[in-house]
């Protein structure tokens, strides 16, 4: 009886622990998109990277050598202002927002971090926008990004599984779109089948989105170029 | 406004079509009630951010069905449900859906009228 209830405390335990993890969204992936991101080789998202390093060699190489970690400290709060990584590397030149150009650039920097945790130096008070559109109700649908990617994530909607949305694949290569694209597109994606507004790409309410999703992301290690379905 | 109304209506007032509801619930348009939940008769995989609703006809009245498909969140302010037949103090809404639910009224009861075959 004894051993039972510990066993049980124990099963308890462990769920609460497992409840409570950030899950990287290539864990709810199938198989062959597993795969396809396993494999430089043959993943698609690499040509988007090849591109961003001819690109950068142009462009950037001139003040930059190295962006190893870069990509792992953004988004970040810079002079009172959110910053993404694509909102930075347009400090120069204002390459638009999903073109081939930004999405190479990106896909190169945050290359350069795979494998590295999400370590955006974000206070609770930087969020605080991002949190509370988060879990703002929105679209004909009527619902906050966290009735799907917190309350519910692991379950199925139709035939697919629900992940925890976090961001640390992004850029991604997604075989919907057949290409390369941002976080930003993703999130339009959501609220999209939400029947909502769109945010509109670097707006104030995207960028604090993106934010609290990198707070709330702390230690998923970047994926870029991840695949997604 | 016009969810209260319905609320009150008896049941005869639109009388609903189980056929037409059955291509509503188990259909891929506005309904699609299959996304999350299982359904007897579904031809496709089913999801689970729901509870089944076999047997649904057994447990709720037609104004209990009804109510909750015009707007679960009344019953569980939690719900991901989204609300089928109420328009007012949603946020956010994309302009071309302002206005409109999700479900026509007529098409609340024929899903209704399904559901109730659902013993």
């Amino acid at each position: 009886m004894k051993r039972r209830t510990f066993i049980f405390v124990l099963a308890a335990l462990l769920a609460c622990t497992a409840q409570a993890q950030n899950r990287s969204g290539l864990e709810f992936a199938s198989e062959e998109i597993r795969r396809l991101q396993a494999s430089d080789a043959e993943n698609p998202g690499m040509l988007w990277v090849d591109q961003g390093a001819k690109l950068f060699a142009q462009k950037c190489a001139s003040c930059h050598v190295s962006m190893k970690g870069v990509a792992a400290r953004y988004p970040a709060v810079e002079n009172g202002r959110i910053v993404t990584l694509e909102g930075k590397i347009r400090h120069k030149e204002a390459f638009a927002y999903e073109s081939d150009e930004l999405l190479a650039l990106t896909s190169y920097v945050a290359h350069q971090s795979r494998g590295m945790p999400i370590q955006a130096k974000i206070s609770e008070k930087d969020v605080q926008k991002g949190n509370t559109a988060y879990y703002q109700r929105r679209g004909q649908m009527n619902l906050a990004c966290a009735h799907c990617h917190e309350q519910n994530w692991g379950k199925h909607l139709g035939a697919e599984t629900l992940s925890q949305g976090q961001p640390n694949g992004y850029p991604a290569y997604r075989l919907e779109w057949q290409k390369m694209g941002s976080l930003e597109r993703r999130i339009r994606a959501c609220m999209f089948g939400l029947h909502a507004e769109l945010p509109a790409y670097g707006s104030d309410a995207m960028l604090e989105l993106e934010l609290f999703l990198a707070w709330r992301a702390s230690g998923l290690p970047i994926e870029t170029p991840a695949v997604r379905r | 406004m016009r969810a209260a109304v319905l609320l009150f209506l008896p049941v005869v007032a639109f009388a609903g079509d189980p056929a037409k509801g059955k291509e509503i619930v188990l259909g891929r348009g506005d309904g699609n009630c299959l996304l999350c939940h299982a359904i007897p008769g579904a031809d496709r995989t089913a999801g689970n951010l729901g509870p089944s609703l076999s047997g649904v006809g057994s447990r709720f009245s037609p104004g209990q069905l009804r109510s909750r498909l015009i707007d679960a969140s009344r019953f569980n302010p939690k719900s991901a449900m989204p609300p089928y037949g109420r328009v007012e103090g949603l946020h956010a809404v994309a302009p071309q859906y302002r206005g409109k639910p999700l479900l026509t009224d007529q098409e609340i009861e024929d899903a209704v009228a399904f559901m109730l075959t659902l013993k």
